[in-house]
């Protein structure tokens, strides 16, 4: 090949090479590099991840109030009480429903953003990075916008300024639970701040489906639009989809800065997050009990990508399908 | 230059400016706010937390006295509201905690060893401070904070705005729901009890004649009276006639302020706001019974000093809370009323606060002597919640009461167990 001979050109001989360093030498100079580059990585993800997960779990076997150096053991108290607590039970319930409705939602807006900003014969970056520079504010600012602005109580607040010309009373979108306008404040919200992102790796898989398959599709019959959405498109788009429904799921995991600034102080849409905040931080200072939930929920999660994996088969190779 | 020289010239470079890089960022953290500089005292360096008050002019005064003390460096952490109480706990469990810092008396903050003993500090004066100050710092004869500030807590209303619709002040709870409809127009509610109705909950049991604990550290809030002002207050959280969701909550006078509401609940921290804003059209009243067998009630919310046991500078934070929050009367006047109007907790200040002779404010007074009900130093943050939380299940959202204050006791009885056997 063309390469080698260039390069047995430039090198006629292998002999006058310079000689090689021992390799005792060599070997131990790639293990010190190796351990610098991997050492303060390795030193923190112990430090900071492992060291604390494992004293969460030890914290979840006593009685650790107002200190993290307990000494009294409990056993499972701790853990009797979290799974008998309704408050901590029905926070896994308001994860669920969270998941059920925003990751469909963001997997559809998200798609429907990046086939559209794809057919876009002009303008193309600029509505990409309009619909992605959401994605740069922060959930807390997003909170702070949603609650005190959009969805104010008040006459004053947008959206009832924008019902009031309907002759609609003022709605109190966060202080009343019944009937739960809250989730249309909190997915909104989610749902402006994540979909771009997302949009953004549709976008890249829309982009590397060969068009020899559309025209295929063309010559034998197949009807722009649905038909060829339906049966091209989206199998197309499987191995994405897959990634984005598991990041969805991991992000609604993590729920807690949107819910935090916008529902304070509620015994409602509180995900687990939140709930293990106020049990083991805010102000009850349980650790005890906190861990456990912790080391509960870390189970759970653990449970449901093991069973999400096994039914989307994420992670299988083509050819073991 | 070969190779081999060229890349030891290169690792050994990086290492040079690897260094370098953490010896500036060394420097860097002595030179930045470490929280632990500032002041202009000489020795110790001391810190102290406040929570952010909403009174102009307040962080700066805490500033300026703790820039006066002489026996130690004095640096403020001045925390957002919402935050304080999270960042305070979390940081009571390091070494960066504060050595000074501002709360409320809570009997396990003395249990875990948290707060240090005062009594040496208080002895002295002991009979100058509101006994019931007093009482409420106390576990054992021991003495664990000092009072800076009392804060009563009640109704405050537009007199124009209840002569116009003809409502008299509200005595009963009855009356005071029956007002807020009367008093509720296309763009006025009629009363606002703040966002989430916790400032109005102790408040609530005591006028229905009940109490949080009863002095033999028992749940005495789970009464009839209790349960009959539980369904009041969700009839008039859904009655249309109560400001929800406001921008600010109960402790901003704006609500009122800015023709929002008609009444309002709020502390007599914000009287010069109302003065302000209100001329002389403003009044306030207690938070008026709620059963025949109940009387109105005022909660005297505040602030007070704690040292940190755990610090290593017990002694030279005692040392600075004696010179602040026993010594410095002049500034423990200009504390409690040159910025929102607090009552002073030594009545020897008290007596002579003239901005709190006349007026309103003298009528705040009145309402503090006659109805005031002080923090429970048995009464812990983990039973504040539980009641927080029978608020949000039966007041806000459709619950039983009887089933919410079921789930409290559960809690509340798990924390009485823990602290008292």
């Amino acid at each position: 090949m063309s390469t080698t001979t260039a390069r047995d050109l430039a090198h006629p001989s292998r002999a006058e090479a310079p000689p090689a360093r021992p390799r005792r030498g060599l070997r131990g100079s790639r293990t010190l590099s190796f351990w610098l580059f991997i050492g303060p990585f390795l030193l923190g993800l112990a430090l900071f991840v492992y060291v604390p997960i494992g004293w969460s779990l030890y914290l979840s076997f006593f009685e650790a109030r107002f200190t993290v150096t307990p000494e009294k053991f409990t056993g499972f108290d701790n853990y009797t009480y979290m799974l008998t607590d309704p408050d901590f039970v029905g926070s896994l319930g308001t994860f669920t429903v969270f998941a059920a409705f925003i990751v469909p939602t963001t997997w559809a807006l998200s798609l429907g953003l990046a086939l559209m900003v794809n057919r876009l014969r002009f303008m193309r970056g600029f509505f990409r990075s309009v619909f992605f520079l959401p994605t740069a504010c922060s959930y807390v600012a997003a909170a702070l916008i949603w609650k005190m602005s959009i969805f104010s109580g008040v006459r004053f607040g947008l959206m009832n300024t924008v019902l009031g010309w309907f002759g609609v009373e003022n709605i109190a979108w966060l202080a009343d639970p019944n009937p739960p306008w809250y989730w249309l404040v909190i997915v909104s919200a989610r749902l402006w701040l994540q979909s771009g992102f997302y949009m953004i790796l549709f976008l890249a898989a829309l982009q590397n489906i060969p068009g020899e398959l559309y025209e295929a599709a063309a010559i034998d019959g197949a009807k722009p639009g649905w038909q060829t959405f339906r049966h091209i498109t989206l199998p197309q788009l499987r191995a994405t989809s897959t990634a984005v429904v598991l990041l969805l799921l991991i992000a609604a995991y993590q729920a807690f800065d949107e819910f935090f600034n916008l529902l304070s102080k509620t015994t409602w849409g509180r995900p687990p997050l939140v709930e293990l905040y106020y049990t083991a931080l805010g102000e009850n200072q349980d650790y005890g009990a906190g861990s456990a939930g912790a080391v509960i929920l870390t189970v759970l999660i653990c449970a449901v990508t093991l069973l999400q994996g096994k039914f989307l088969g994420f992670g299988k190779g083509e050819e073991s399908k | 230059m070969s190779a081999t020289s060229n890349s030891t010239w290169s690792r050994r470079s990086l290492l040079r400016a690897a260094a370098g890089m953490a010896a500036a960022g060394s420097l860097a953290a002595c030179g930045g706010n470490t929280g632990r500089g500032g002041g202009s005292g000489s020795g110790k360096n001391l810190v102290q937390y406040f929570h952010a008050y909403g009174e102009a002019g307040t962080e700066q005064a805490i500033k300026r006295y703790a820039a006066a003390y002489r026996g130690a460096r004095v640096s403020t952490q001045w925390i957002t509201s919402a935050d304080f109480e999270s960042k305070l706990f979390a940081t009571l469990l390091t070494k960066n905690a504060p050595d000074v810092f501002e709360f409320h008396p809570q009997i396990q903050m003395v249990r875990s060893g948290q707060v240090a003993d005062l009594t040496d500090l208080v002895a002295p004066v002991k009979d100058d401070f509101n006994p019931a100050d007093i009482a409420s710092h106390t576990v054992d004869g021991k003495t664990y904070g000092v009072r800076m500030i009392d804060d009563p807590q009640f109704f405050f209303y537009r007199k124009s705005m209840l002569d116009k619709a003809g409502v008299r002040v509200p005595e009963t709870l009855d009356e005071l729901i029956e007002a807020a409809a009367r008093l509720t127009t296309g763009k006025v509610k009629g009363l606002f009890l703040g966002n989430d109705l916790h400032a109005v909950i102790n408040p609530m049991i005591w006028s229905a004649g009940a109490d949080t604990l009863n002095a033999k550290n028992e749940i005495a809030y789970h009464t009839d009276g209790v349960v009959d002002g539980l369904k009041k207050m969700r009839s008039v959280f859904t009655s249309g006639d109560l400001l929800l969701d406001a921008p600010t909550d109960y402790w901003d006078p704006s609500a009122l302020n800015q023709g929002l509401c008609a009444i309002q609940f709020c502390g007599m921290w914000a009287m010069p706001q109302f003065q302000k804003a209100l001329g002389d059209d403003w009044g306030v009243f207690p938070f008026p019974k709620v059963t025949a067998a109940g009387k109105p009630s005022v909660y005297n919310g505040g602030w007070s000093m704690f040292v940190n046991a755990k610090g290593e500078n017990v002694d030279a934070a005692k040392e600075y809370v004696k010179w602040l929050w026993i010594e410095q009367k002049k500034y423990q006047e200009d504390w409690a009323t040159s910025y929102g109007f607090h009552i002073p907790p030594r009545t020897s200040i008290a007596a002579s606060a003239s901005k709190l002779k006349t007026g309103t404010p003298a009528e705040g007074v009145r309402l503090f002597n006659e109805f005031g009900h002080f923090d429970n130093i048995g009464w812990t943050q983990a039973m504040i919640t539980a009641l927080e939380d029978v608020f949000a299940d039966c007041v806000r959202k459709d619950g039983s009461p009887e089933a919410a204050l079921d789930k409290a006791d559960k809690a509340v009885g798990r924390e009485l167990k823990k602290l008292f056997g």
